[in-house]
């Protein structure tokens, strides 16, 4: 049998490690799912909370519990006035009414609740001393898929995911290669040098049209999440972030020696981008001073450009800024790597 | 006939704060189809001069010619003419070894059959095992099958049985034997002076970075100037003194004596003359003999006779 193209065989060999290595597998597929089933639950949609509120004992106390309580939405405890303090500072109620005429309501104007609370309650007293609404407005209560928290969450795993990935798939099997000194057997072959790291690369986005593929048919069985922009660029997005961070992963285990030395280089270099990218929160909620650096980093164009494809429904030629960060991470970070690469 | 390998003046000196001159001032002239083994001690130098034979490493002064060709501008060709084992190579503890040689063979321009190479490192029941389910003698025959797949013209093997059980030296042996009945060169660094003894057609026995002796073992053992070693052993703890050595030094046909661990060994050229002188010396002292036996010298002899050293003492 004819020998294959070696970009072909290494390729391969790739692959087959890989698909070998149950932890790997584990870390590639199973710990993002379970991630999302976590999150998914803690946040799952409830049922609005009930208003908490408090009256003090006194005269006509009971006529504002009685009317309170008649309303939906309610939790309504008579307290002794000693009491009220300790209540509102412990956030076991938003409000506090002392049943004067007129009544007074007490509460933190800095807590949603508390204005929430006062809103409403004021609201039900009015009404019940005889105020006429002059407009009835009708609610229409949304909650469709595409606006929740897991939606923006999927993406973000999926970011994230791409990311580690990449990462420890290229930059820890590099140096485990490297330490078991199978790099230098290599290289005292003819095996040209960008044949192996293109190999290497290449593995990594194959292995991305899985992840993708669990990821939304795992959000999509379980949250009934829909992709509304286009899943080829979906894909086109996940396999370009791919080969941003596996030229990252290659640049942060270009020299490394030992497995411990790039764990702690990776942790460095991903540990921002968990906090700053936004893949559990947006990252606009980060100061502007800093916004021209994190939107600068790979994971934060990654996360960004998959929400607005699979949330917005945008198309590509939108996010061309996104892509462009990403492609230059990639490019600059593999080029960077080729050149000062320790092969023994 | 050409020289598969040609080394003048080699040096490798490894800056740090206490630089190590690992090799000092070597020169090697290997022919084609020639088994050529540097013998030596850990840390002699050994691997740091095959590496630069490699091309693994740059020299630090000296000129290195392989096959005719240079390091420095015919690095792919020669790459594709040379086949290496390195000391401990581990290979992807995942892939089979039959994937292991497939991906080898990519690399090469005229690669062998894997079916061939298989069968000439006795892996072919193993074809389909991981790597990781390998015996070490196993592995090390991969990493040899793995250097021979690309039909080297000069294969270098560094250390190939060390650690291996007797079997699996042997059969490593056999393998080394057919590649030089292939007209194969083959360079071989080893601490084993009986693999040296049995494989090699010459030998360098290298100590501190530098070659002291060269030949075939016949003649590195004849230039000891006798071939047998009569060793023996008196009742007691107590050790000869220097009185008693330089007795035995002046029984007929002794060339050198020294001790070691409690007993003494005689270098003699003719041990049917010896024997008898010795045994009536040692019937006029007072402690009787606890062992006696005679061996023939040994490329052993010879490091020791050279550095006062053994080559396992590194």
């Amino acid at each position: 049998m004819a020998s294959r193209h070696p970009f072909v065989e290494l390729y391969t060999s790739r692959v087959r490690e890989i698909w070998r290595e149950p932890e790997v597998l584990f870390w590639i597929f199973g710990f993002p799912v379970l991630l999302a089933v976590g999150l998914g639950i803690a946040f799952r949609n409830k049922p609005p909370d009930e208003i908490a509120v408090a009256v003090i004992d006194g005269p006509g106390s009971a006529a504002v519990v009685e009317t309170l309580r008649a309303q939906p939405g309610f939790k309504v405890d008579a307290i002794a006035p000693e009491e009220a303090g300790t209540s509102l500072r412990m956030g076991r109620v938003g409000l506090v009414v002392v049943p004067s005429d007129p009544p007074e309501y007490r509460f933190d104007p800095t807590r949603p609740d508390g204005l929430l609370a006062r809103g409403r309650v004021d609201d039900v007293l009015q009404r019940a001393a005889g105020r006429v609404d002059l407009l009835a407005p009708k609610d229409s209560p949304v909650s469709e898929p595409g606006g929740r928290y897991i939606d923006f969450l999927i993406p973000g795993l999926l970011g994230m995911n791409i990311m580690s990935g990449g990462m420890w798939g290229i930059g820890f099997a590099i140096v485990e290669m490297r330490s078991r000194k199978l790099l230098k057997r290599l290289v005292a072959t003819p095996m040209r040098r960008t044949h192996f790291l293109a190999a290497m690369m290449a593995s990594r986005m194959t292995l991305v049209f899985f992840e993708i593929a669990l990821m939304l048919v795992f959000g999509w069985l379980v949250f009934d999440m829909v992709v509304r922009g286009s899943l080829a660029n979906v894909v086109f997005l996940s396999i370009l972030g791919a080969f941003s961070f596996s030229g990252l992963g290659m640049l942060v285990a270009t020299r490394a020696q030992k497995t411990e030395t790039v764990s702690g280089l990776m942790n460095l270099v991903m540990l921002p981008m968990f906090v700053l990218s936004g893949v559990f929160f947006s990252s606009d909620r980060f100061p502007d001073v800093i916004q021209p650096f994190v939107q600068a980093l790979p994971l934060t164009a990654l996360n960004d450009a998959l929400r607005a494809v699979v949330l917005e429904g945008r198309d590509l030629a939108s996010q061309v800024v996104r892509i462009g960060i990403l492609l230059a991470w990639g490019l600059v970070s593999s080029v960077l790597a080729l050149r000062f690469f320790r092969w023994n | 006939m050409a020289s598969a390998i040609q080394v003048r003046g080699l040096r490798k000196t490894y800056a740090g704060k206490q630089p190590v001159e690992a090799v000092r001032g070597l020169d090697l002239d290997v022919p084609t189809g020639e088994c050529f083994g540097l013998l030596g001690p850990n840390g002699a130098g050994k691997t740091t001069t095959v590496e630069i034979l490699e091309g693994l490493l740059p020299p630090t002064v000296g000129d290195v010619r392989i096959l005719g060709l240079d390091w420095a501008h015919d690095q792919r060709a020669l790459r594709d003419r040379i086949g290496v084992t390195l000391q401990e190579t581990k290979f992807s503890d995942k892939l089979s070894v039959e994937e292991t040689l497939r991906l080898f063979a990519s690399f090469h321009s005229h690669a062998r059959p894997v079916e061939d190479v298989l069968a000439e490192t006795g892996l072919v029941e193993k074809r389909k095992a991981w790597v990781v389910h390998l015996s070490g003698g196993q592995r090390q025959r991969l990493a040899v099958a793995s250097a021979i797949i690309g039909d080297p013209d000069l294969l270098f093997l560094d250390e190939p049985t060390t650690g291996l059980d007797p079997q699996s030296r042997r059969q490593m042996w056999e393998i080394v034997r057919a590649l030089r009945a292939r007209g194969r060169t083959v360079l071989l660094t080893t601490h084993y002076m009986d693999e040296a003894e049995k494989l090699c057609d010459r030998i360098a026995i290298v100590d501190h970075g530098q070659v002291i002796a060269l030949g075939s073992p016949a003649e590195l053992i004849r230039s000891l100037g006798c071939d047998h070693v009569v060793e023996f052993a008196l009742e007691g703890e107590t050790p000869p003194d220097e009185r008693e050595l330089e007795e035995l030094r002046k029984l007929p046909s002794v060339r050198s004596v020294r001790t070691e661990a409690g007993a003494i060994q005689l270098a003699v050229a003719e041990p049917h003359v010896t024997i008898p002188a010795l045994l009536a010396h040692v019937a006029r002292g007072t402690r009787p003999l606890a062992s006696l036996n005679t061996r023939q010298a040994s490329l052993e002899d010879v490091f020791v006779a050279l550095t006062g050293r053994h080559l396992r003492d590194g």
